[in-house]
């Protein structure tokens, strides 16, 4: 906006002075706001309900502020003195009833409570106080605030909102806030229905659906309802193709979180052979890495918590690895070509790390905190989409071509794909293959562990996190072919979109169910997956 | 492999059973068994569980024990594991020789030790709301039945306070707690005018992780132009996700409210509640009401803990509950005996956390009064509506057919299925 403060002032001014005369042409006085504040003394909803709209209606310039921080729980009481404090989310404290700062907080306070009602009733008051906002954030609010409220009392301001709207995501909002208003009068002509209608289907969305459908059935006149027919089967139209396309990103991204905790043991289990039911817990210690990092950043730098998932991820490779390489070493090494019992001894590993960490972290859940970028949504044609999974997506992505960098491109990667093929011939060529097979079960793990960091973003971070993965992460493994890394993205990213497409059909439990049974039947055919290695190194 | 699994913790637990066992203890002190997992998927919730009875039996001492003996906690680690359940209450009674037990947390735990009391003939008390449908002469049932949490929940959304709900969302984890909770709640949902397309049903797998596309139907369930509410029996692991989803999704509570069986305090503690504002649970305790008594009980648990961010729930005080009024029924009947016990009990009244006063009733379930709590942005719960006195808990439901003629009475009748029809013992 290239409004300068002092007009930004202004507009805050004349929003007030409008909403005073919109809403009641009541005088504009101290007196007023003060009954209301007085009803929130007797802390009961309905009292609360009633102060919010004489609130709303006072023409007070803290009007917006003061119901903010109500549904907040940051409008304190005393009733005894009858004290009414306002605090800002920073922190300082405002007499509601003068505006007037004060320095320290009186004892004795205690917030005023709210329930869904009341707080519903605040978004629709604030939403008809901010719809002008210089704040393009709080317009955007505001409009849906009005969308849901259909308050018609509002539509004067919103038509002058949309007069001089310059951010088009806002306007869309508006129009569609618009559009719904006017919906609900019965009243309406035919060619401002025609509008209504088109902004609400432009908006594409399910709930400005619902609104036509609704209008639709309390409507008589054929052509009106021709109109109104055809409005929603074009909506109808789009939310299909839309149910699709949401079905392709759920699936990517379920797609995505399999092939995250998967890819550690296509390099444990796929390239070295291992059965290593200790994978799961692996992940389990990089979510709980993340979370000790994040208690260290909230103790020590809360202004920095956004990068500590940027720090937990190297940290969390490092611990996972060394404990990976410390199993190989301690047990698996002793073990190469006795599968049995690799398979007892890491699921007794696997025990012993869930419980060590019961009694390290305690039972209960640990709460992972998200950074900034990583929560909300966007909107992307109409389809809404979570900024965590998307930077999921990405992240797996970047995990998965970095693996393949380091098996394709570095000396590193030579010699473990050298050992795995031929163990014999590579340690003829000098190649000290127990160093290998120790630092190739430290990167699985170490990947393992990175993982943990992403999923901790998106699943409960516990001691049994890692048992939910493991058979998932076995089964994309297998599915996929064991020892081919393309192998494990292609059956990741099917599994999951196909799971996906069942899911709604069939349920989540029978979705699962399903895409077992049809993996079991698909293993019969091919016993050696999607993808299966060709020559010597199946025999080695 | 899980075979292999139950072996080598079958094994474990048999070594550590013998060391136990090995000097026969003299009968000097009473015995408490107190089974609740320590381990596996369960431990989350049900190791608080054995630190609350640890508490009360250590301050009972304090008081100076019980009929003159010191009491003695018991415990075993049934390791979330079902048959190990009936092995371990096995031990507790014949090997251990408890007086009376604490334990399980999931109904299938509960159904899987029911036998093994009946048959040796001990006492079970369990702290956890359930899907009601059973009454035992062995068991005492501490935590809600449906009408104690499910139906008076739906009856708040249904008012004017609560958003005037006219369509639902019935989700829950794939198991009998879940199943048989929502069979009742449909037909008491159609009972009170409902349409049928007005109800959507939805069961997931236990630990369910991926909720998007759950998600998505509720939001789009939700805007047919009718407020909306999903009434939640997701069980354990699965909420976590379940909420982070939901604010994904931004699923206001505004919008279309949730509403939780199985969620509480500890539960909450995994999850960064500021999206959460304003969901709800249906309880019968919550931490943050005002009492002396849950004042005291707060404190005193923090300190047992050492831990002053421990929070308190629902089944603790159900185990509160219940170990007050087994200590007060031994009094009355001056025995651990398990047929004195059980006969003494029905009627002893104790004060409950909330305030009011919770009475055994003859179907072995108990009055409590039902509170519905909004999540405020710190992890604690707002209450925002309560019923007036107590609801005593009803076994069967009036609300299924075949279950609605049952009564339970182990006083009058001695019978925990009375057919009121029929007039006789058994359905």
């Amino acid at each position: 906006m290239p409004l300068r403060p002092t007009v930004m002032a202004l507009a805050r001014r004349c929003l007030a002075a409008v909403a005073a005369i919109w809403l009641v042409c009541l005088p504009v006085g101290a007196q007023a706001i003060d009954k209301a504040l007085d009803r929130l003394l007797e802390d009961s909803f309905t009292e609360t309900l009633a102060a919010v709209d004489e609130i709303a209606r006072s023409g007070n310039k803290n009007a917006a502020d003061i119901l903010e921080a109500l549904a907040d729980r940051r409008v304190l009481i005393d009733a005894a003195t009858k004290t009414i404090v306002v605090k800002s989310p920073t922190g300082s404290l405002m007499d509601a009833r003068t505006g007037a700062a004060i320095a320290s907080e009186p004892a004795g306070l205690s917030p005023v409570r709210t329930n869904n009602r009341v707080r519903g009733a605040i978004e629709a008051a604030i939403g008809g106080l901010t719809l002008l906002s210089p704040d393009a954030a709080k317009r955007l609010a505001a409009a849906d605030a009005v969308f849901k409220s259909r308050d018609a009392k509002a539509l004067p301001v919103l038509d002058q909102a949309l007069a001089r709207e310059q951010d088009p995501a806002v306007k869309r909002a508006l129009a569609r806030a618009r559009a719904s208003v006017l919906l609900t009068d019965p009243t309406l002509g035919k060619p401002d229905l025609g509008a209504a209608v088109d902004a609400l289907i432009d908006a594409g969305d399910a709930e400005a659906l619902g609104l036509i459908r609704a209008r639709l059935t309390s409507n008589t006149d054929p052509e009106t309802r021709l109109l109104l027919q055809t409005a929603i089967d074009k909506g109808e139209q789009r939310q299909r193709t839309l149910a699709v396309a949401q079905n392709i990103w759920f699936g990517l991204s379920l797609g995505s979180v399999l092939l995250l905790a998967a890819i550690g043991l296509a390099i444990t289990f796929g390239v070295m052979g291992v059965i290593n039911m200790a994978h799961g817990e692996m992940v389990m210690l990089g979510a709980y890495t993340t979370f000790t990092v994040q208690e260290l950043f909230r103790a020590y730098a809360p202004g920095a918590f956004d990068w500590s998932l940027a720090v937990a991820l190297p940290l969390a490779f490092l611990v996972t690895g060394l404990i990976g390489i410390a199993i190989e070493r301690g047990i698996i090494s002793f073990l190469y070509g006795r599968p049995l019992e690799t398979l007892l001894a890491t699921w007794g590993v696997s025990l012993v790390l869930q419980q060590a960490v019961r009694t390290a972290y305690g039972s209960s859940n640990k709460e992972v905190g998200s950074p900034a970028f990583m929560s909300g949504t966007f909107d992307l044609f109409g389809l809404s989409i979570a900024w965590g999974r998307m930077w999921i997506i990405l992240f797996t992505l970047v995990v998965f071509a970095s693996l393949l960098l380091v098996l394709k491109a570095t000396p590193l990667g030579l010699q473990m794909r050298a050992v795995t093929q031929n163990r014999r011939m590579a340690a003829a060529m000098g190649i000290r293959t127990r160093r290998i097979d120790a630092l190739t079960f430290g990167l699985g793990s170490g990947i393992a562990g990175i993982a943990g960091v992403a999923l901790s973003q998106i699943d409960n971070v516990s001691p049994n996190l890692g048992q939910s993965y493991i058979i998932d992460s076995f089964m994309v493994v297998v599915f996929g072919g064991v020892g081919n890394l393309w192998g494990t993205f292609v059956s990741a990213m099917f599994l999951g979109i196909a799971n996906k497409f069942l899911e709604p059909f069939a349920g989540a439990v029978l979705a699962k169910i399903l895409i077992l049974v049809l993996l079991i039947l698909f293993i019969q055919k091919r016993p050696r997956g999607l993808f299966a290695l060709k020559g010597r190194a199946v025999e080695a | 492999m899980h075979v292999s699994r139950r072996r080598i913790l079958a094994g474990a637990s048999l070594l550590a059973a013998s060391a136990f066992a090995g000097p026969a203890a003299a009968q000097d002190t009473i015995r408490v068994g107190i089974l609740h997992s320590l381990s596996g998927t369960m431990a989350i919730s049900e190791t608080t569980l054995k630190d609350v009875m640890l508490m009360l039996i250590e301050e009972q001492n304090k008081k100076g024990g019980l009929l003159g003996k010191k009491l003695e906690a018991v415990v075993v680690d049934p390791a979330s594991n079902w048959p190990l359940f009936a092995e371990k209450a096995r031990e507790l009674i014949t090997a251990q020789k408890v007086s009376a037990v604490f334990g399980c947390w999931t109904s299938v735990s509960r159904k899987s030790v029911l036998p093994v009391f009946k048959e040796l003939n001990s006492i079970l008390f369990y702290p956890v709301q359930y899907e009601g449908e059973e009454s035992e002469r062995n068991v005492f049932y501490t935590g809600a039945a449906p009408n104690q949490q499910a139906i008076p929940a739906v009856d708040y959304l249904m008012s004017k306070d609560g958003g005037e709900v006219k369509r639902w969302v019935l989700a829950g984890t794939d198991y009998v707690y879940p199943r048989t909770t929502n069979k009742i709640l449909e037909a008491y949902l159609l009972a009170k005018g409902v349409k049928k397309e007005d109800i959507m049903i939805n069961y997931t797998p236990f630990g369910h992780s991926d909720w998007q596309t759950i998600v998505s139907d509720i939001k789009k369930f939700g805007s047919a132009g009718k407020k909306t509410a999903v009434v939640s029996t997701i069980n354990g692991d699965a909420n976590v996700p379940f909420y982070k989803e939901l604010a994904n999704a931004g699923i206001k509570a505004t919008d279309i409210p949730v509403v939780a069986f199985s969620v509480g305090e500890e539960e909450l503690a995994g999850v960064d509640t500021k999206n959460l504002v304003g969901h709800l649970a249906a309880w019968n305790y919550f931490q943050s009401v005002k009492s002396p008594v849950n004042d005291k009980f707060i404190a005193s648990w923090k300190a047992f803990t050492k831990n002053p961010k421990r929070v308190t729930n629902d089944p603790m005080e159900a185990h509160v509950i219940g170990f007050e009024m087994w200590v007060k029924a031994v009094e009355k009947a001056k025995s651990v005996e398990p047929d004195k016990v059980i006969d003494a009990i029905v009627g002893v009244e104790v004060p409950n956390l909330t305030g009011g006063t919770s009475k055994m009733l003859p179907n072995h379930h108990i009055t409590k009064p039902v509170m519905i709590g909004e999540i405020r942005a710190d992890g604690q719960f707002d209450v925002v509506w309560q019923t007036k006195g107590l609801v005593p808990g009803d076994a069967w439901s009036d609300f299924l057919d075949g279950s609605k003629d049952l009564e339970a009475d182990w006083v009058g009748k001695k019978c925990g299925n009375w057919n009121t029809k029929l007039n006789k013992c058994g359905s």
